[in-house]
């Protein structure tokens, strides 16, 4: 086995360093480990290929890149590229939803207010001796529907 | 029970939001007035309470698509067959409703109208800055040639729907810049819609949601939007509810 450059070296304790970071933070539930596999894939594969010289060279030969660590490199914003672009879809996919929840907590909102409107229309009614009708629209026999909705709506707007 | 609905988006405006509803309740007596409140942080909501319309209040600003879809959903879940937009900052004269209702009622096909500024005859009202015509002319001529007919004010908030343009807007409706999509997003369900002419005025007060800055984001979202939409899929047409039409052929 060659010895080991200050260069290679370098490249091999980032890598490691990366690795038990990500395995660190999974451990004090800091990362879930939903996103850390991408994470621990990209340290792991560029820590091998930091430390097996022989098939950092190989690659890079077979790709007609002269210079080892620029393949090294070029793997690396290969997997960071794809991180990202997987956090923009997670991102996306937050903020729709979150846009859902948004709204939903608009419309209970309004109509719990609107409920206690009529309850306290009612109790003052009650009090002035007017037993009255139900102030209400109806609006209760809807609710199974519009849950019903809710739950459909989650799952199909993507 | 009423059965139309003015859905109001308003943002940050409180000076123009009584008297807005206010005309409405004038011009349109016929119609229950929700105003979406997305996340004002002055007195928006409460100056709109105090009209008697009903209030919507985002517990943050969603945005102006985000904003009209939690109307559209109101209007889904409250069994109500006719919704209008009308800007909460008072472009959108509120005399014009009944002509998009008589226009939408006069054809049962009809599941939008749209009021147009550009259809005036006469050529007057508000027809924004010259810089913003010309974006609006690029995004007429992109839906109209993807609609196959002529739309001319394709930016227009101004717009009536029917059921089932409510039911399609609360399930589906663009983030932000939702017009120029929701006319495209109508034509892939097979929805039709249309265009009336009305009058539009300046804003009353404040300044108007987009800046310059954003509206090149805006011209490029939305041409982003409907480039992407051409490759989707166009949905198929729920089948008809009569049970004569989906009974299984036989074996």
């Amino acid at each position: 086995m060659t010895k080991v450059t200050l260069q290679r070296g370098l490249a091999i304790a980032v890598t490691f360093a990366l690795l038990l970071l990500v395995f660190e933070l999974v451990r004090r539930k800091r990362l879930s480990e939903r996103y850390a596999i991408l994470w621990l894939v990209a340290a792991t594969t560029l820590f091998v290929l930091a430390a097996w010289k022989g098939l950092l060279t190989t690659l890079s030969n077979d790709v007609g890149i002269s210079y080892p660590p620029s393949a090294l490199f070029a793997v690396a914003i290969g997997l960071i590229a794809m991180i990202l672009l997987h956090f923009s879809l997670v991102v996306s996919r937050l903020s729709d939803q979150n846009k859902i929840l948004a709204q939903r907590l608009a419309l209970l909102q309004q109509r719990a207010d609107a409920g206690d409107a009529g309850a306290l229309e009612r109790r003052s009614n009650a009090r002035a001796g007017d037993p009255g009708e139900d102030p209400g629209d109806g609006r209760g026999s809807r609710e199974p529907d519009s849950k019903l909705l809710a739950a459909e709506e989650l799952s199909s707007r993507r | 029970m009423r059965r139309n609905l003015a859905i109001v988006p308003a943002f940050n405006e409180v000076d123009a939001i009584a008297p807005t509803v206010a005309a409405i309740h004038e011009a349109a007596p016929d119609f229950d007035v929700l105003v979406i409140d997305d996340g004002s942080v002055d007195a928006t909501a409460e100056r709109a309470s105090a009209t008697g319309a009903t209030v919507l209040r985002m517990p943050f600003n969603l945005g102006i698509g985000g904003a009209m879809q939690g109307g559209y959903m109101y209007a889904l879940e409250n069994d109500y067959d006719v919704a209008v937009q009308v800007d909460g900052d008072g472009q959108h004269d509120p005399r014009h409703i009944h002509d998009l209702l008589t226009r939408l009622h006069s054809d049962a096909e009809l599941n939008m109208v749209t009021g147009s500024r550009f259809l005036d005859a006469d050529g007057e009202g508000y027809r924004s800055s010259t810089a913003r015509r010309i974006g609006i002319r690029v995004f007429a001529s992109v839906v109209s040639l993807i609609t196959r007919q002529r739309v001319t004010d394709p930016t227009s908030g101004f717009r009536m729907t029917n059921r089932r343009g409510i039911e399609l807007f609360a399930r589906d409706y663009p983030h932000d810049y939702p017009e120029v999509e929701a006319i495209l997003l109508m034509h892939a369900y097979r929805l039709r819609s249309c265009e009336i002419p009305v009058r539009m005025r300046p804003r009353q007060t404040g300044e108007s949601a987009i800046s310059s800055s954003q509206s090149v984001y805006y011209m490029v979202k939305v041409l982003l939007a409907v480039f992407v939409g051409l490759f989707r899929r166009r949905p198929t047409v729920e089948p008809p509810v009569h049970a004569s039409s989906t009974t299984e052929p036989a074996l």
